[in-house]
């Protein structure tokens, strides 16, 4: 059953063999977004695509989020699986109104009578100094609405596998993917697919403190679990994944286990995924806690430009690693 | 209403078993009532009461081996009327004491972290001697585990006897209060020579005058040689507690060893208002019990320096190791001949060397120094003793 | 009296003083004090013992002479 071998691919590689198999296992599904055609997507993720599928399942759409997010809800609605790319977080905001008071709304203002399964990709985080207005991370922001499901692709496995499993939800899903990792390679099982899309995973086990993290952290937090091996301190990983509906199970049987939490994200601090994960340790795991919770999070200014300012707005693998080892040398 | 506690016998106690409740459902007690019977690991306590009320409730059953702190009675004062639950509940000062379902007090300054504070409730482990070591000096899980495995260490194997069942406890519980000593405590000494010819001619005296049974031992003298010297100099005489608490009351713990092993420390309580005869009398009583591990909770618990004659007979010189929460202990040793220089003239005197260890963030040494003083010319006037 | 009625008596006080200890185990010109561990409390008490047993009694001076279960006895005899 289990394929052994692996496959090298970048990020980038994985995100377009997840979207290319979806093209071909159902007919119903076609991505629109922003150059996504005949430019193969401002990413390059969906290069040559256009000329596999044609114009009727690759279709680029006017600079217009508002417009071609709505175009996409009411194909969802007509029957068709739609994969709508916003080519960053940031330009979504544009398109809130149509993801909130639709998309994510439908369901219940039709007693229940009408699924949106539409997909929204949105490349988020920092890129390579693009600046204030193309690197904000708003996962928090869609993590706070409900009636959505909002999933982070943190590895090149849900990079890969997400994506079916998201078309085959009935409501709206929206894929966080994330701009930092395109470039980056990795090895996968050369025969990985779908991923389920519940609950959170654990990415490393170990039994000293929990590091619970997501997106583009969750690399970060591995880099330094192996700094931190070599000091004996034996850090357990856990991809959220799932922003919302959170998996506390996961979280919760970690803490157990390690007693001690550090969240990692690279969004702001104030009002975060962090604020939510630590509401719910305090929540269901207050007396599993041996010391005080702690976060490392996105410095709260707009990201700056310069490449050494940028990289010092958010957590970066050393800060992973300091801080663990201030909440374990108290041990 | 008053919730009556098992009471802390020193910082070395975690836990007690009462043996057997003195009073019941409706009796009334007054202040130094013996109210049960407590095994402990200095052996079989009476516990006394220090209010004064009716008997409302006996909560722990004989028996039963509950923690430090823990409520075993409710007592309702003189002159309360209300039903007692309801009264209790207004009485009850909020957060200056957060009592953990009733088992483990734990100060509202206590830093402990919600893990180490349900591990310690579940293995009743008394958090005043634990020290911590986590953030901010709060306690964590693993000081819990260090307390846990040194507790279990100091029941397990009790097989024969009852005796030496306590002699085992009390072996762990010297190891604590000793270890917290040397850990916490910066110690120093300070040492003098007596001259003890004065004082042993006038008991010799005093002895020959006096009924076999009446006779005085010479530590008596100098039990209240030193309750004297601390009169002069009180900073001896304290706690060190969140700072140096003073005691005005002089209750000077005397260390009886067992021929087996361990030391027990009963107080002779306001030893400077005592005569002589009376100190003897105190000891006739107290020396035997404590040998036999039968000593009072308050007997435990009340001392406020400690004097060791443990040289007597044997050793010159006695550095002690200071009973926490005390600051300072004073050891004298054997009363033997010396040779001793005075005005040009060599010549044998019965000597002690008495010395004394003080913590050092309480006592300074010229304190320390004076103190050493007042003893050594008490016990040049023994007939104002 | 015997020798060995007295030795036997002063074996009990012993005992009494101290419970934990092992008569059989002092030798005849063993120094009492240093094999039993015996204090100055516990050497009043075997003062009043003899007293009460054969009633001696022993003045301070004479604690010196009797440090022996050989110098106790023939102490016992001498002065009863």
């Amino acid at each position: 059953m289990t394929d052994k071998t692996t496959l090298k691919i970048t990020y980038r590689e994985a995100l377009k063999r997840g979207i290319h198999e979806a093209l071909i296992n159902s007919d119903k599904v076609f991505l629109m977004g922003e150059d996504v055609g005949r430019y193969g997507g401002a990413f390059a993720v969906s290069k040559g695509f256009l000329e596999e599928f044609g114009e009727d399942r690759i279709m680029d759409v006017p600079l217009s989020e508002s417009g071609f997010v709505g175009a996409g809800i009411g194909a969802a609605l007509a029957g068709m699986r739609p994969i709508v790319e916003v080519m960053t977080v940031n330009f979504s905001l544009l398109a809130l109104d149509q993801i909130i008071n639709n998309a994510s709304t439908l369901l219940h203002m039709s007693g229940g009578q009408i699924n949106v399964p539409v997909v929204i990709r949105m490349n988020s985080g920092i890129g390579n100094q693009l600046a204030a207005q193309h690197s904000h991370s708003w996962e928090p922001f869609y993590a706070h609405i409900p009636g959505l499901k909002i999933v982070s692709a943190g590895t090149h496995e849900d990079a890969r596998g997400m994506l079916s499993t998201a078309l085959e939800s009935p409501d709206p899903v929206v894929i966080f993917e994330y701009t930092s990792l395109l470039n980056m390679e990795s090895e996968i099982p050369s025969g990985s697919g779908a991923v389920d899309l519940d609950k959170a995973k654990v990415r490393r086990e170990g039994k000293d403190l929990s590091i619970i993290t997501y997106g583009p952290g969750v690399y970060k937090a591995l880099a330094a679990a192996e700094i931190l091996a070599s000091s004996r301190i034996d850090v357990e990983i856990i991809d959220l994944r799932v922003l919302n509906p959170i998996d506390n199970e996961t979280i919760i049987n970690s803490i157990a286990k390690t007693h001690k939490a550090l969240i990692v994200e690279e969004a702001w601090r104030s009002v975060s995924i962090s604020s939510e994960i630590i509401s719910r340790i305090m929540e269901n795991a207050f007396f599993s806690l041996d010391a005080p919770v702690e976060r490392l999070c996105g410095i709260e200014v707009p990201i700056p430009y310069p490449k050494h300012l940028e990289d010092a707005s958010i957590p970066q693998k050393q800060d992973i690693v300091d801080s663990v080892l201030k909440m374990i040398r108290y041990d | 209403m008053i919730e009556f506690t098992m009471p802390s016998l020193g910082a070395d106690m975690e836990d007690g078993t009462l043996v057997e409740w003195r009073v019941k459902y409706g009796d009334f007690v007054k202040r130094g009532d013996i109210i049960a019977d407590v095994d402990t690991q200095k052996g079989l306590i009476e516990i006394e009461v220090f209010d004064e009320g009716t008997i409302a409730e006996l909560i722990v059953k004989e028996g039963e081996n509950v923690p430090v702190g823990t409520v075993m009675a409710n007592i309702i004062p003189v002159g309360e009327k209300v039903s007692v639950k309801k009264k209790s509940r207004i009485k009850k000062e909020p957060i200056k004491q957060i009592v953990n379902k009733g088992s483990i007090k734990i100060d509202d300054q206590l830093k402990i972290s919600p893990l180490a504070k349900k591990i310690a409730k579940e293995k009743g482990i008394d958090l005043s001697t634990i020290k911590g070591s986590g953030p901010e000096g709060s306690i964590v899980k693993k000081d819990i585990d260090l307390a846990v495995v040194m507790k279990v260490e100091s029941h397990v194997e009790v097989t024969g006897g009852k005796k030496e069942i306590a002699v085992k406890g009390l072996r762990a519980a010297i190891a604590t209060a000793m270890s917290k000593s040397n850990r916490e405590i910066p110690h120093f000494y300070l040492e003098t020579r007596i001259d003890m010819s004065k004082a042993l001619d006038w008991l010799r005296e005093s002895n020959r005058q006096r009924e076999l049974k009446d006779r005085l031992l010479s530590v008596v003298l100098l039990i209240k040689a030193t309750a004297k010297a601390i009169k002069e100099v009180p900073s001896v005489n304290a706690f060190w507690e969140n700072g140096l608490q003073l005691k005005d009351s002089i209750n000077i713990g005397f260390a009886v060893s067992l021929r087996q092993g361990g030391v027990v420390i009963p107080a002779i309580p306001e030893a400077d208002n005592k005569s002589l005869n009376q100190l003897m009398d105190l000891l006739n009583d107290l020396i035997p019990r404590a040998r036999a591990l039968q000593l009072r909770s308050s007997e435990l618990s009340e001392s406020t320096i400690t004097v060791s004659n443990i040289g007597e007979g044997s050793t010159d010189k006695v550095f002690g190791v200071i009973y926490p929460p005390q600051v300072a202990i004073l050891g004298f040793g054997n009363i033997v001949e010396e040779a001793w220089a005075e005005d040009g003239e060599l010549s044998t005197r019965p000597v002690v060397h008495v010395t004394l260890a003080a913590d050092h963030r309480a006592i300074d040494g010229y304190l320390g120094s004076r103190f050493l003083m007042a003893l050594k010319k008490n016990l040049q006037k023994p007939e104002a003793l | 009296m015997k020798d060995e009625e007295a030795k036997a008596t002063i074996l009990r006080l012993l005992q009494e003083i101290a419970p934990d200890i092992d008569p059989e185990e002092l030798g005849m010109d063993d120094n009492i004090r240093e094999v039993f561990g015996i204090d100055s409390f516990d050497f009043l008490q075997l003062i009043i013992g003899l007293d009460k047993e054969f009633g001696i009694t022993t003045p301070e001076e004479d604690y010196g002479k009797i440090t022996t279960l050989r110098y106790l006895i023939a102490y016992v005899k001498a002065t009863k």
